[in-house]
Order: C-alpha cells, then structure tokens, then sequence
C-alpha cells in the first residue's frame, strides 16, 4: 500500500458577499489520507459537505487553507496552491471525477463524450472510441443512441453515460458523488462491479454513496463528516 | 515549450486620463484558453487590443515566444517579425465577421488570402486548402465562390474563422465571437470552435460577456471590473465558488451557467 493522497489542516468556508457578506463555514482543520486501492465512503447528513470535500480535492472548489497532497506522476503536489495548468495536468492523468449529474454539451455525441478523457491524453481516436462503446455497453446504453448527443436522454441514461466517462481512462484517484442514484438494480449492479475492479487495479477510490448497501458492497473504510465536526464542538 | 506563450507584464492603457485598464498581469501558456469576462466598460476589450498590438500600451509590456523560442516584447520587434505575428502566428476572430473579413472578394479568396501572404503561389493547393477549410467549419463546397455578403451572420462568422486558422496560427484572439448571433447559431458555432480549439491544440484569449461561452471553451477566467483583473482561477472554479463580490454577482446574475 502506497499513499496517495494527503490531506492536513483542511478550511473551507464561503462567503456570500450578495447576502449581507454572510460566513457559512464548512470545514475548518480536516485531515485525511487515503491509500492506494482503498475505497473510502464519505458519510454524513446533508449539509455536512461531503460534496464539497470532493470538489476541494478536484479544484472546483478553493481551499481556505490547509493543505491537499496528491500524488501526481512522481512527485507530490499540493492542490491547495497549485497552478490552474498543474490542477488541469491532475485532472487528466491522476484523479477522475463522476459527478452527479452529466454535463451536456448541445451536438456532441455520448461516444465523444465518453471517448473524451482518453483522447485528452493521447490515446489514438478509433482506440478511445472502441473502449468507450465497449463502456456504453456494459451500461447498457442502446448502440443507436450512442451517436446522439445525451441531451433527449433520460435521468438515468446520463448518469451511466457520465460514469462511462468517469472510467474511461484509469485514475489513481476517482471520486465519485452518487454514483448509483438513479440508476434500476442492474445497472447499479454493474456500477458497484466497475467500481471494484478499478479498486483491484489500483485505483484509490473516495465516494458518496446514499444507499448503505451499496456502501457496504464496496468500501473499504468509512469517514464520518458529522462524527469529525461533533469531535471539535 | 516549458514556458509561456504570451505574459503580459503589468500593462495599463490610458485613455485621456480615464484608466481602461490597470496593472494588468497574467501567463498565458501552450494550449490554454483564457476567458475574459467582465461588464461592458470593464475594459476587456482594451486589453485584448493591448495584447493585440491593435493599440499601444501607456505602460506595461506584452512579452510573447517567438517560434524559434526568444521571448520577446512585442514593442521591440522589427517590423517583419510583427507582420509575421499578424498574418500567420496569430488570429483575431472579431465579433463583427465584416471587420475581419473582406466583403468584396469570394469565401476562397477570403481564406486563400491568408496562405498567400505566408508565400503559397500556387492556385491548386490554395483552392483545395480553402475547400478543407470551408468543409471543417461546416460551409457547403459549393459557396465557396460566392462573397459573404451573400452568407447568413453564422456563416460568415464561421468563414472569419476559416480565414483565421488556414495559416495554423499559435494564438487566437477573440471578441465576442457569438456576440451578434441567435442562439441556436451560437450554440452550433460555440460547438465547432471548441472542437477546433481542442483537436489543434490552439491558445486563445476570448473576450465575452457570456458565461456560458466561457464556460464552454476556456480552461480558466480572468474577471475584470474597472479596469482591474479583480479575479483569477480555473473556469470551473471561478464559476462554482466564485470569490470577489464583483464575480458573485456576475455569476448569481446568470439564469444557468
């Protein structure tokens, strides 16, 4: 087992400069360390920022303070200070991101989108495209669809086009926000199989997961986000 | 290239005596594309025309890497060197098509233009290198001798862009470049120029007011209010934790970003 990611003294909070300048403190000393082929759920009610620690280590989100490591290629960098073309160098080789929802660009067919990622780091188009059908079909997306863009699909069908992509390359680092929401037994089913595999192949995997048997299914470890907060109070 | 393409380096512009741009600095490096957005007033297309050499600056200074790798600034290059950047290394995509097009002569001689001013004679190569291009931003073969008086706004936006990329420029500039168009025609056009951007590796500093055509296509914002560049960080960032009171507003001020 090897470290691969690495947080300390973690702060975040926003401020809502329209709303009276308003503090709404989210985390203020978090630490976390996560090791290669872990999988660790993040728990705790809504409200508690379990999305929020997902896009403080993708960079969609600007730490307050505090420090967050990874394990880039080689070397240790610090996402928390890093360069927008470093955080960008991040997210194409070492950490993936499925998010909740799919976002859709209008003409740009489910194929592209999920083929995106690898072409992204090189791979050669009619390679990318094939794993990416290969994806479409365990999710059991319709090959006729595959050519269209994913905005007339269904809640469901985006979501699996949108995990398609979030494991079309492999990652060290995936973090995954819901996954299984709104997906039936089945595709849930081959969710939490892939999820799996990309853990015995190395992958650190950071999710949220609502549904405690899917959490069970698959972590390996739990982080308690309310349990952190009443530990400072 | 280990090191920037374009910096600009606290550069400021004056316009009798009113401050159009303030202290502005920023790197722009290989395959970025940088959004600037702001109110009108904010004073971002005076900067894209300071970068441009379109205008010269009050203070400050643009330094740029030239292909054989010096990186120099733009108010010491000879007057070849600057001819160069203009016609082949760079493109500007205005918002108006008619500024960058020229109306009178047809769609092939507006992309063909370009290659002949980097030296290209010959009449073939040129015809079918216009066609490529027509064909790439979605423009039929057969429109090709027609003038762009005779186009639709979507597709001489489009040709403008044609006319831009045919001599592979490094870096693009672009004012608004979906500005006058309905929105079904953005929509297509900002599509084309995303796929453009990525499959050719471009650098490009956009100009908009639109946060969703920021969003589309660049990798990170530059926020201006008054002249200042009051914020700056990766695109996703700037738009879902937006920091200074000025880019709060800006973004809450949009239905759907």
């Amino acid at each position: 087992m090897s470290l691969v990611l690495k947080i300390s003294r973690l702060a975040k909070q926003f401020r809502l400069h329209l709303q009276g300048g308003v503090r709404i403190p989210v985390f203020d000393d978090l630490a976390l360390e996560l090791q290669q082929g872990e999988a660790l759920a993040v728990t705790g009610p809504s409200g508690k920022g379990k999305s929020s620690l997902l896009k403080l280590i993708y960079g969609t989100y600007k730490a307050g303070g505090g420090e967050i490591l990874v394990r880039h290629e080689h070397d240790w960098l610090d996402l928390a200070h890093a360069e927008p073309r470093q955080v960008l160098a991040v997210r194409r080789q070492t950490i993936g991101y499925v998010t909740q929802f799919l976002r859709v660009i209008p003409r740009i067919p489910a194929l592209d989108i999920v083929a995106e990622p690898l072409l992204e780091r090189g791979v050669a188009a009619e390679e990318a495209r094939g794993r990416a059908a290969s994806l479409l079909e365990r999710l059991n997306i319709p090959a006729r669809l595959w050519s269209l863009s994913p905005m007339t699909f269904s809640g469901g069908e985006q979501q699996r086009v949108n995990i398609a992509r979030g494991f079309a390359a492999p990652y060290p680092i995936l973090l995954l926000d819901e996954p299984t929401a709104s997906l039936d037994e089945e595709n849930k089913a081959r969710v939490l199989a892939m999820i799996s595999e990309a853990r015995a192949q190395g992958s650190a995997i950071i999710g949220i997961f609502h549904d405690a048997v899917d959490r069970k299914a698959v972590c390996t470890r739990e982080f308690d986000l309310d349990h952190l907060k009443s530990d400072k109070a | 290239m280990t090191g920037p393409l374009l910096a600009a380096d606290n550069i400021s512009k004056f316009y009798d005596g009113r401050v159009a741009c303030d202290k502005v600095s920023f790197e722009l490096w290989p395959g970025e594309v940088l959004a600037v957005v702001g109110e009108s007033g904010s004073g971002k297309t005076t900067l894209l025309k300071c970068l441009s050499m379109q205008i010269a600056l009050s203070s400050g200074r643009v330094l740029y890497s030239l292909r054989d790798g010096r990186m120099e600034s733009l108010a010491d290059l000879s007057e070849a060197e600057r001819r160069f950047l203009m016609r082949t290394d760079w493109g500007f995509v205005h918002q108006d098509p008619r500024e960058g097009l020229r109306m009178g002569v047809s769609a092939g001689a507006n992309v063909g233009e370009r290659l002949m001013a980097v030296g290209e004679r010959h009449y073939g190569r040129i015809r079918d290198t216009a066609l490529d291009w027509l064909d790439r931003v979605e423009i039929a073969g057969d429109r090709i001798d027609d003038s762009p008086r005779h186009y639709s706004g979507g597709m001489r936006q489009r040709l403008q862009i044609a006319r831009n990329l045919v001599t592979a420029p490094r870096l693009v500039f672009m004012d608004e470049p979906t500005g006058g168009l309905d929105v079904s025609v953005q929509a297509r056009l900002l599509d084309l120029l995303r796929g453009l951007v990525r499959s050719l590796g471009l650098s490009v500093i956009i100009v908009t007011h639109d946060l969703a055509v920021a969003r589309l296509l660049s990798t990170r914002i530059l926020v201006m209010q008054q002249g200042k560049v009051i914020e700056t960080g990766l695109t996703d960032q700037v738009l879902e934790d937006p920091q200074a009171p000025y880019t709060q507003l800006l973004v809450s001020s949009v239905l759907q970003v």
